[in-house]
């Protein structure tokens, strides 16, 4: 396995019966690359996740996740990775301390560095007014953000985050995009799936599934030339309407 | 009301097309049945008795005898003094104790003889049991020797009467029938409705032209066919595989099972109106109302043996109702000139909770 | 067709809505933008009588919402968020169970939905439970139009769909406005604003803007550029310490620009240059996310 990637996968295939949902896909995702995962839905895309993250045994092909064998040491691959998604993030009924103390403490982190690092977090965001607060009574924004706060907080090698913007607006879109991109420089590997084509460009690299296999694995600016798109939206289309 | 009969049929889909549902509906009470008919009884068979007869003249023999012709108890051994009763009790030779004081044939026949029975009360209902089924033979055997009835033994020969064998399963079927249509009726309609709200599809239901009043009654009706199928489907096991008397009226005790499964469902409909989720209204109906139904209705714990507060919180259980009045048509062979009281609390109860349902099934969201 | 009168909602002392005006015309296909916890699906609710104003009035043709709460609910369509059909019945089953609700049959308005529902129609024995997103929204869909509503409301109908289905669902959505259906739609996707007939622009439970899509782009106040170039991330950070810039947004794969005034624009180009050679400047159009940007901040104070 190559230094410098965190993901590498090959032949990764699920099978549901007769079905293939995922189908010999191969692909390596570099450490600090923010890696977009595109795909219609009922593409295959939340099952390679779920394969990746260690919830899901593949059915036959490799995968090393954050140094990890996929098949032996989902234990460890979770230890290593951090997972957000737009349906479950952050328990509301918890306060914001609170939340990172348990998220932290799930990490094996020691109760020092949860306090040293909550510290940094409350300062960063500049919430900390908030942070006595019910994670219920933050306006979504914030939510999301700390969210993603949340699932950095143990410093793990890879994100994965599962349309972490769904619904989100603009202003607050754009801030989550710069924590991305701050947590791509300080070495952990953002795994995003999105449906928002804008959020695509913003990606290094980019691939998009259809019908289990991935068709198409590039740069934007690349995938636009190739296809002869003006912008990753239209690339999308192009692919995921006619397949092959 | 064609919108009613899709409506139902629809409703039957959803629960035929469940299989947790399904068992819930018809395995359960079969279980139950047969767990409370077999597995856990409170029938006393070769309970172990120690004697100390200090007597030892015809009459007090003759006691001993009686009590040991029975299957309910069986010789542990005689005592000499109360240290070898104690002993007994610590080493787990026997249950219980019947002390014979001297001169017993004597003062037996001048009715002034009495007999001393010792029991390990740690385990106070067993000892309740032993208790009434011993002091039941010693009132059996006094009436058959001097050919009257003692004033107070007339408690134990009632029970004696109406379930002359004492067979626990009598008392339990009407207790499981009682726990089954809790289970069937409010359950299993507070969480059909609930789930329309998770789903979002009441929504769509309340936006829709259908009257409210058609939303209820469309979930209540499959669910009070199949409680009321349940009903049968137990009684029919209790006649069948354990031989169930039935002393009084089958009309009646339709009718009386009828009330209370409409009695159940309001109340199931009622807890749908003040939660959103399936768990909650799955929480309350279990906890809130099963847990209560079971130990407060007089199905396995003896009301009259509870403290008065919890005395006073079964008048609130539909179910101790029912339990009296199940009782008394299929063994007491009563009619609604016995229990007519007992029917109109469970009236009240229909009726408090469908207005209370009514007024909370709101038109809206909120 | 439909019109908001100063609708005010309140969850206690939350204000989910507050001071509402608007009126959608018939046959038009109307937007409600906004983010999550605008308020959308609390003035949807309202409109389809789940919810009751607490201030306000509230009409659709003609008839007040609140007292003729009858007439309302078996003239409108609606799609709540939540996809909404019952999993264990089969697809032909919901289709038929929501047109008898109705009083009506599926026979008696097939032509309405047939465009729709010609797509899911192999499937129709299969249960809802197990159909593809874009097939249950479809359905979904078809649901909501059995019994040829006069207004189809349609809460968030493409959130967390993939940009394909998301395409075809507008292009339904045209075909039966061209049918003569009023429609009025709300989504968190501001791109798909361009497809209404005129927008509100949402936030916060205020309405921000009210107008056609072209009408509120025309509006945007000052010249906006785009800078293209490699490293997005970087260059928004080097622009976003340059004096004359107001605004350095990230839109795909360039950054939208905005200056303290035009005439800086010739300084702010060489400075870029000098720093990325390759980046190219341009004036450009704004898009209705550029607009709502732009009008937030002004209701967030």
């Amino acid at each position: 396995m190559d230094e410098q990637s965190v993901i590498e996968a090959r032949d990764f295939t699920k099978k549901f019966g007769s079905f293939t949902a995922v189908d010999s896909i191969s692909f390596t995702v570099a450490k600090g690359e923010i890696f977009g995962f595109l795909g219609a839905n009922g593409a295959g895309k939340t099952t390679a996740m779920k394969m990746l993250t260690g919830l899901l045994t593949p059915t036959s092909g490799q995968a090393r996740v954050a140094g990890f064998d996929v098949w032996h040491e989902a234990d460890k691959i979770k230890r290593n990775i951090g997972y957000m998604s737009q349906k479950f993030s952050l328990y509301n009924d918890l306060t914001v301390v609170e939340n990172m103390t348990l998220f932290g403490g799930i990490y094996g982190m020691s109760m020092p560095e949860i306090k040293d690092k909550a510290a940094q977090v409350i300062d960063k965001l500049a919430i900390k007014s908030f942070k006595d607060r019910l994670v219920a009574s933050l306006p979504l924004g914030f939510k999301q953000k700390l969210a993603f706060s949340v699932a950095i907080f143990h410093r793990p090698q890879i994100v994965f985050l599962d349309e972490p913007t769904g619904g989100v607006d603009p202003v607050t879109r754009r801030q989550f995009w710069e924590m991305i991109y701050a947590a791509a420089e300080n070495g952990i590997t953002p795994f995003v799936t999105t449906h928002y084509m804008d959020e695509a460009e913003y990606c290094h690299r980019v691939s998009v599934m259809v019908e289990g296999k991935i068709m198409a694995l590039d740069t934007p600016a690349a995938l636009k030339a190739r296809y002869d798109c003006k912008n990753m939206g239209e690339v999308f289309l192009k692919l995921a309407r006619n397949p092959g | 009301m064609k919108e009613l009969a899709v409506f139902i049929k629809k409703e039957f889909r959803h629960i035929f097309r469940d299989g947790r549902t399904l068992l819930i509906l018809f395995g359960l009470p079969v279980a139950q049945v047969f767990l409370f008919g077999y597995a856990i009884t409170n029938e006393v068979k070769d309970a172990t008795i120690t004697v100390w007869d200090q007597s030892h003249d015809v009459m007090s023999r003759k006691l001993v005898t009686k009590i040991l012709a029975t299957d309910y108890f069986k010789l542990a051994g005689v005592a000499e003094n109360y240290a070898d009763i104690s002993n007994g009790f610590r080493s787990g030779r026997h249950m219980l104790a019947l002390v014979i004081p001297p001169d017993f044939a004597r003062k037996f026949q001048q009715h002034e003889a009495q007999v001393q029975l010792l029991l390990d009360a740690s385990d106070p209902n067993m000892a309740n049991l032993l208790a009434n089924y011993a002091s039941g033979i010693i009132a059996n055997f006094t009436r058959q020797e001097l050919r009257y009835a003692p004033s107070n033994q007339i408690v134990t020969e009632v029970r004696m009467t109406y379930n002359p064998e004492l067979k626990g399963v009598f008392l339990f079927v009407p207790g499981v029938i009682t726990v089954i249509l809790m289970i069937v009726s409010t359950l299993l309609t507070s969480i059909a409705l609930t789930r329309e709200k998770e789903l979002g599809t009441m929504e769509i239901l309340l936006v829709s032209p259908l009257r409210p009043g058609i939303i209820v009654i469309g979930k209540v009706l499959p669910y009070l066919l199949l409680s009321f199928l349940n009903a049968i489907l137990i009684l029919g096991l209790g006649f069948t595989v354990f031989q169930m008397p039935m002393a009084g009226s089958m009309p009646l005790l339709v009718l009386e099972l009828i009330l209370f499964i409409i009695a159940a469902l309001s109340i199931g409909i009622f807890i749908s109106t003040k939660t959103a989720s399936q768990q909650v209204a799955m929480m309350i109906s279990l906890f809130a109302l099963m847990l209560p139904t079971i130990l407060l209705s007089g199905f396995i714990f003896p009301i009259d043996s509870m403290p008065w507060p919890l005395q006073w919180l079964s008048n609130i259980m539909p179910a101790k109702f029912f339990i009296i009045i199940v009782k008394g048509i299929m063994l007491q062979g009563v009619g609604l000139e016995v229990l007519w009281r007992e029917t109109l609390v469970i009236l009240a109860f229909i009726l408090v909770f469908t207005v209370a349902s009514i007024k909370n099934f709101t038109i809206r969201l909120a | 067709m439909v019109e908001f009168n100063h609708i005010t909602k309140k969850y206690g002392p939350v204000t989910g809505v507050q001071g509402v005006s608007f009126k959608v015309n018939p046959g038009e296909l109307f937007g409600l933008i906004g983010p999550d916890g605008a308020g959308k699906t609390t003035l949807f609710r309202m409109l389809t009588t789940l919810l009751l104003p607490d201030e306000g009035s509230l009409s659709m043709a003609g008839k007040d919402v609140v007292q003729d709460y009858r007439f309302v609910r078996s003239n409108v369509g609606y799609m709540p968020g939540t996809f909404s059909l019952y999993q264990d019945l089969t697809v032909a089953e919901n289709l038929n169970f929501f047109a008898t609700l109705f009083g009506t049959t599926v026979a008696a308005n097939y032509a309405l939905i047939e465009d729709i529902y010609r797509q899911i129609e192999p499937y129709k024995t299969r249960r809802a439970g197990d159909l593809s997103g874009g097939m249950k929204q479809k359905l979904a869909l078809s649901c909501a139009l059995i019994h040829r509503p006069l207004v189809l409301v349609l809460d968030e109908p493409t959130t967390g769909v993939d940009a394909v289905s998301r395409k075809e669902f507008w292009e339904m959505l045209k075909r039966l406005q061209a049918g003569g259906l009023t429609i009025l739609v709300s989504t968190a996707y501001m791109d798909e604003a361009t497809l209404c007939d005129r927008v509100a622009l949402i936030q916060e439970g205020r309405i921000m803007q009210l107008d056609t899509p072209e009408q509120v782009i025309s509006g945007f106040s000052r010249p906006l550029y785009a800078v293209k170039g490699e490293r997005i991330h970087r260059l928004l950070e080097f622009l976003r310490q340059l004096p004359q810039v107001v605004s350095a947004q990230p839109f795909g794969d360039s950054i939208h620009l905005t200056l303290v005034a035009e005439h800086c624009l010739p300084e702010v180009q060489a400075s870029i240059l000098q720093e990325r050679p390759d980046a190219v400047t341009e004036a450009i159009t704004p898009t209705i996310e550029d607009c709502f940007m732009d009008l937030m901040p002004a209701t967030h104070g």
